[in-house]
């Protein structure tokens, strides 16, 4: 089962902001979208949600989006916003309990304490989000998407998590921590895409790269096939090198090094 | 034995206020049927509710006092209390939600002014109309100038702030302040033609007052506020997702335009039908969600209902205390509810400065 967008098209206002794009995610992978600030990648993920109006085909599970009702999408994937504020003081068990409001995951009481824990902020549940840093807030986030498509295989069919940038306010331990459990979450039979900032992140736990360079794909593949110097150094502006220790010395630091 | 003290905070649910919003509504019924009571005790006549009552279940008549007071003054004016209090309340509860802004409010977008610039339009220039048109409209004239205001702006800030099926909240609060605005000014030009006797109507009406209640007028809001009231409990789940921003609401499922279009109509007409019987009440449609919110939280589920009885509960208290405070005569209940109103709310604001997300 695949997730996929033909001939995507998105303009803002008088400027494209990609140009009919092809892509493509398997489930039971987790697929990065990468690319320099301002290239479409965050846009192209908006594209397959639906946020931005956009011409071209998206599928999910073979089914074309456009004729599906807003309740089965919800129950067919969930999308992680990049930031979110809230206007109300909602409490974080009441914020992740609005991931039971799509019908597939509703009923089920225990799953918002569930997704807390699987987020690292067991007894985080009775403060009150605005009171959070962001990245504590980004996952609570998290726990409300992950609630609602909590079995990553339903009626056979995989269902999808689509994150923009779902580790950009974290510390390099909870991003390590969330990238494991969106890789256990692929493991187990769903479908991750990601927006991912952190190139080194992505080599570790993508399965699949597709990066994205002035509303064009510029490479896709295997993470190894995409992330080359020559394809880094093209899109990001600057000169750069893959698996290549500091010359002069100093310290440095590599999630790669890290374990949990 | 700190590691212990953690498993167990971790393991511990988090308090449920959902059940503390039940309990509170419990508590808000019993205080409304209590206010209830009060209000067709207490005014300026000297008529007993409690002698009345005993006639009553002795089989005696009433007196034609006490039947003019109890029936024909008081019962509507009771009613029509707890129905313009709940009406506000709700439809402030609701506009917040819509609005995803704690400060939003009909009088805030312009609602209420339109409803006004209606009513006094009708006031001022009701006089100028061919006869045959007056006798038709009679003493609706002015509800129905109101509420035909409260429409048309609910109708002109949807045509500005929505494009391509899609209302932008932005757009709409700033369309809102410039409408009310407009109608503020027009209004303002209005009582510049007025003569004496139209300028104390105005000033009556425009700080608000039920004691013009009657089983007409009632009978002619009821129907509406009831109405709207009824379908604010099938907004309440829309409104809770879309506390997230209307994007992360669509991707829950939620039907986000359909859930907007209910709420601006059910705002509307309860507004509308409020202003017209009672003129502008401020505050309620402010203070009492926001009451709320800190009791038992945002849930709209439940804040919506208890903002109905709470709302109804309040507004009897301000208009009691308006028909008593100066008797025989009567403070418009707009400054009662301004006076109480604006300073909780300021505290409400300092209070909760670092929750509530402006």
């Amino acid at each position: 089962m695949t997730f996929t967008g033909r001939d995507i098209g998105v303009k803002l206002g008088r400027s494209t902001i990609l140009h009919g794009v092809d892509f493509s995610a398997q489930a039971g992978q987790l697929t990065a979208i990468v690319g320099p600030n301002g290239s479409g990648k965050s846009t192209l993920l908006r594209a397959l949600c639906g946020e931005v109006a956009r011409s071209g085909r998206v599928a999910i599970n073979r089914r074309d989006v456009d004729h599906l009702k807003g309740w089965e999408l919800a129950g067919m994937r969930a999308v992680l916003p990049q930031a979110a504020t809230l206007a109300f003081p909602f409490t974080v068990i009441e914020v992740i309990r609005l991931g039971l409001t799509a019908g597939a995951s509703a009923g089920r009481d225990r799953l918002p304490l569930r997704a807390l824990d699987a987020v690292g902020l067991a007894g985080y549940g009775g403060r009150f989000y605005q009171e959070l840093s962001g990245g504590e807030q980004q996952r609570v986030q998290l726990a409300r998407v992950l609630t609602q498509v909590w079995e990553p295989v339903a009626h056979g069919a995989p269902r999808w998590l689509l994150l923009d940038e779902p580790v950009s306010s974290l510390d390099i331990g909870h991003q390590l921590m969330v990238m494991q459990l969106l890789r256990a979450y692929a493991a187990r039979g769903g479908g991750v895409i990601a927006v991912m900032h952190d190139l080194n992140l992505t080599a570790m736990y993508a399965d699949a790269v597709t990066m994205v360079h002035r509303g064009r794909i510029a490479a896709t593949g295997a993470p190894a096939e995409v992330l080359t110097d020559a394809t880094l150094s093209r899109a990001y502006g600057c000169t750069l090198r893959v698996n290549c220790a500091p010359q002069q010395g100093g310290t440095w630091l590599l999630p790669h090094a890290a374990t949990l | 034995m700190t590691l212990a003290r953690c498993d167990d905070i971790a393991t511990a649910d988090p308090p449920d206020r959902a059940a503390a919003a039940r309990r509170l509504s419990l508590w808000l019924g019993l205080a409304l049927l209590a206010t209830m009571t009060a209000s067709l005790a207490t005014g300026a006549a000297g008529a007993s509710l409690w002698a009345a009552l005993g006639d009553l279940a002795q089989g005696r008549p009433l007196s034609r006092m006490d039947e003019t007071i109890l029936w024909s003054i008081r019962l509507p004016r009771t009613l029509m209390g707890a129905l313009v209090g709940a009406a506000l309340a709700t439809s402030g509860a609701v506009m917040q939600g819509l609005f995803r802004n704690p400060l939003a409010d009909p009088g805030l977008v312009g609602v209420s002014a339109g409803a006004g610039l209606g009513a006094i339009s009708a006031i001022v220039l009701g006089g100028a109309l061919p006869a045959g048109a007056m006798a038709l409209a009679g003493a609706h004239l002015v509800p129905l100038a109101a509420f035909a205001g409260s429409w048309a702006t609910t109708l002109l800030l949807y045509r500005v702030s929505t494009r391509g099926g899609r209302t932008s909240v932005a757009t709409m609060l700033l369309a809102g302040i410039a409408l009310a605005a407009l109608a503020m000014a027009l209004s303002g030009l209005m009582i510049h033609a007025a003569d004496d006797q139209q300028l104390r109507d105005l000033t009556f009406w425009q700080l608000g007052s039920l004691a013009g209640a009657t089983w007409g007028k009632l009978l002619a809001s009821a129907p509406i506020i009831l109405l709207a009231l009824m379908g604010a409990p099938f907004l309440a789940r829309g409104l809770n997702a879309l506390a997230l921003g209307e994007a992360a609401a669509g991707h829950l499922g939620v039907p986000v335009q359909r859930v907007k279009n209910l709420a601006v109509l059910s705002v509307a007409a309860a507004t509308g039908a409020a202003v017209a019987v009672s003129g502008g009440i401020g505050f309620v449609g402010i203070v009492v969600p926001h009451l709320l919110r800190l009791a038992s939280g945002p849930d709209h589920r439940m804040l919506l209902p208890n903002a109905a009885l709470l709302g109804a509960s309040l507004l009897l208290g301000a208009d009691m205390i308006s028909r008593t405070i100066i008797a025989p005569a009567e403070l418009p209940i707009g400054i009662v509810t301004a006076i109480l109103g604006a300073p909780v709310f300021l505290w409400i604001l300092l209070r909760r400065r670092m929750v509530v997300d402006l």
